[in-house]
């Protein structure tokens, strides 16, 4: 039964295919994106081969880019940065590194990832129902995902598809939470203590914990959202409203609840991402340095106080709702500390490459370019975690910056870190080390290209979520800087494709890998 | 899947990790309920003592005494006497199952003679939203605890199975202890 398997190693496995599945999908919903952004006029046989609803002649609908905006957001949050660091390598090396059998509940951990996989599945299929895809975004604000089909095409169907995915997602992830913190608390080998674990175990279990209890209110809220789409509740519907000129029946809840409820999941969302991405980044810093980590214990702390501050900053998405200033006064200043556990980190990964015999592998790279993009991704997070400044920047091009910086794309170079750097106990052969170190320039150049000028569209005051900017007389301006963008955008993920190449070539043809190979101290390489 | 088993202990440890999510759900439901309620100030309160709240009350004595018969047939398999333990486990669900009974007669109550539905407002959309859930998940318990009880009556399963389904148990009981004085006692009219 090797499809329903029970084995922590197939099932990581699975779930780091279902993660490059996805991520190849979101990559080219961005390109078409980002076309779009620069010709919006233009007519695409292939659009309206794909989407003749959509694109009509060919000619794009600000509706469809909508769609294909919150189609890319969802399958890269939830599908990419929320399975491939956790569930796909955790999953395989969490219980070789703490010298479990397997993790604690292996049925459980198999129905986990086939709950993951029939979600992804229904998300895509809102892109084949009437009315196509839908297009609230990630973030799935009512009233707009809350009223229907007469809020735009993909309102209807496609968006109960869409809560009815996240929904599956939310319980197959709280399925493998559990499973994440048993095998930690009760499976360690003897003698192991909690503070004998590697920080790659420290990551995933902080990221096991704060799913439990995240993902348990996102599923409470899309519970209340479907019942509003499906039930005639109004838990988020606020009275008196008026679509496409016509009052809506319902009334008396609250949409800003809807916010809250999704940003207490939201915020925690991206820690999630990249905590495991940590974790992982401190031990492949070590083993390259020849050093031990620098200050261990502070780092374990470090991961435990980003998790728990992570629960009491939500409101910092919030700040344009309406809220008391005091409340977005201590909203900022929670903000603000999380600076303190993240900066510890980021010392004590230089500290750690301080007076050490560094070896420049590939993971060796990637790991310092993920660094490279925590802090700069990290200090717009400083600008934007003040209320005054976030006034003006909220839902400009200058957040899009910010969150692909830190939360896409250095957790992915996390993710392709743990390829190298595992690649050997996977498959028993190494990944090519020059097209790795090849595909990490021309990616960190492309990355910084992509998102280094987005921050001054946002300066701007450029909007995000908006399909056509022509139709702007103060966007006239940052047109170039945009064309720029969707050729860096191309370039990137031309670039990719050196991955893809070598992760399946390697697979076959990669140089026959020793046993422990960079003369790692962890438990997963000892063969016994 | 192999000879290297699970210690004792692993299951249990689950099962609380599962109800402290749980209760995460069930204490959003709570806040929400609580959000709105102080946000409309002439919130619905159609409760009468009676029928309504003497009702209500017969299904917690209900839930209450299936807890206990619970606590007893965790008792009795601990002793291995599986034949008391089947015994209790068969009052436990059937207690569970007089719950869901008495509850949608109360809901059919609800929507044919009071006329709330959950899409009459915020009352009935809050009362019917967390109740049903909860009724969802004795439902669930009741279903588990078949599983566990046919198991036990064929020489399956160990005391801790029975004591992770207890507290499975007792958690759903939990809740209803605050969505009774919530739900119901505070939408008595005054
Ligand atoms: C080739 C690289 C990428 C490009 C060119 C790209 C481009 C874009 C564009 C154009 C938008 C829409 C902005 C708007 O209209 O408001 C967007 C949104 C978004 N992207 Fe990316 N993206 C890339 C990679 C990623 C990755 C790796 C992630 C992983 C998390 C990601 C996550 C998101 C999210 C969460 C949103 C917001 C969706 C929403 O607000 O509804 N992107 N991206
Ligand atoms: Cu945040």
């Amino acid at each position: 039964m090797i499809i329903f398997s029970i084995d922590h190693k197939v099932i990581g496995k699975q779930y780091i295919g279902l993660a490059l599945f996805s991520v190849v999908l979101g990559t080219l919903l961005s390109l078409i994106m980002r076309f779009h952004l620069v010709y919006p006029d233009a007519k695409v046989r292939l659009f309206q081969a794909m989407w003749p609803d959509g694109a009509p002649g060919g000619q794009m609908t600000p509706e469809l880019y909508l769609s294909l905006m919150t189609m890319h957001g969802t399958i890269m949050v939830f599908f990419v940065l929320t399975t491939a660091p956790q569930s796909g390598f955790g999953n395989y090396f969490l219980p070789l590194q703490i010298g479990a059998h397997d993790m604690a509940f292996p049925v459980l951990n198999m129905l986990s990832f086939w709950t993951t996989a029939l979600s992804l599945l229904t998300l895509l299929a809102a892109f084949f129902v009437e009315g196509g895809a839908p297009l609230s975004g990630w973030t799935a604000y009512p009233p707009l995902s809350g009223l229907g089909r007469i809020t735009g095409p993909g309102e209807g169907l496609g968006q109960d598809l869409w809560i009815l995915s996240i929904a599956l997602f939310c319980v197959a992830s709280l399925m493998a939470a559990i499973n994440f913190i048993a095998t930690i608390i009760e499976l360690r080998a003897p003698g192991m203590g909690y503070f004998d674990m590697p920080l790659t175990c420290w990551g995933w279990f902080v990221t096991a914990l704060i799913s439990l209890f995240a993902f348990a209110v996102l599923l409470a809220g899309g519970i209340l959202l479907l019942l509003d789409r499906t039930a005639g509740t109004s838990f988020f519907i606020p009275g008196g409203l008026i679509v496409n000129d016509q009052v809506q029946s319902r009334s008396g809840g609250s949409p800003i609840l809807f916010q809250h409820l999704f940003w207490f999941f939201g915020h925690p969302e991206v820690y999630i991402a990249i905590l495991p991405g940590m974790g992982l980044i401190s031990t492949v810093l070590s083993v390259f340095s020849g050093k031990k980590v620098f200050g261990y214990k502070a780092m374990a702390i470090a991961l435990v106080s980003i998790g728990g501050l992570g629960f009491v900053v939500w409101g910092h998405h919030m700040f344009i709702s309406g809220m008391s200033p005091y409340s977005s006064i201590a909203f900022s200043v929670l903000t603000l500390a999380v600076g303190v556990p993240s900066a510890v980190k980021t010392f004590n990964w230089l500290a750690t490459l301080w007076g050490g015999r560094l070896r420049f592998t590939a993971a060796m790279h990637y790991a310092l370019g993920f660094v490279s993009l925590f802090i700069t991704g990290g200090i717009t997070g400083l600008v934007l975690g003040q209320p005054g400044l976030d006034v003006y920047f909220h839902d400009t091009y200058f957040v899009v910056a910010h969150f692909h910086l830190i939360m896409g794309v250095a957790a992915i170079f996390a993710i392709f870190a743990a390829f190298h750097y595992w690649f050997p106990l996977m498959y028993g052969r190494f990944l090519n080390e020059r097209l790795g170190k090849v595909h990490f320039f021309l990616t960190f150049l492309g990355v910084y290209a992509v998102f280094v000028p987005l921050h001054f569209a946002g300066f701007v005051g450029n909007p995000r979520r908006y399909p056509d900017f022509k139709e702007y007389e103060f966007l006239k301006s940052v047109m170039p800087l945009h064309i720029g963008v969707t050729h860096a955008a191309y370039f990137l993920g031309a670039v990719q494709l050196i991955f893809l190449f070598n992760y399946f070539w390697s697979q076959r043809h990669g140089a026959i890998a020793p046993a422990n190979p960079w003369n790692a101290a962890t438990r997963e390489w000892r063969n016994d | 899947m192999n000879a290297l088993k699970n210690p004792p202990g692993v299951k249990t440890t689950g099962m609380w990790l599962f109800v402290l999510s749980d209760l995460l759900t069930f204490a959003t439901l709570l806040v929400i309920y609580t959000a709105l309620r102080i946000a409309n100030p002439d919130w619905p309160r159609p409760f009468t003592l009676s029928p309504a709240i003497v009702y209500a009350t017969i299904m917690t004595v209900v839930l209450l005494a299936s807890s206990l018969t619970m606590v007893w047939a965790v008792a009795a398999m601990a002793e291995d006497d599986r034949k008391n333990t089947v015994k209790w486990l068969l009052a436990t669900i059937a207690g569970g199952i007089a719950f869901i009974a008495l509850h949608l007669t109360e809901w059919r109550h609800l929507v044919l003679e009071d006329k709330i539905t959950a899409s009459t407002g915020l009352f009935g959309a809050v009362f019917f939203g967390v109740t049903g859930l909860h009724m969802l998940h004795v439902a669930c318990g009741a279903v588990y605890l078949s599983i566990l009880t046919a198991g036990v009556a064929r020489g399956k399963f160990s005391a801790e199975d029975i004591e992770t389904g207890g507290l499975y148990w007792h958690f759903v009981d939990l809740v209803w202890m605050f969505i009774f004085p919530l739900v119901y006692l505070m939408a008595v009219k005054p």
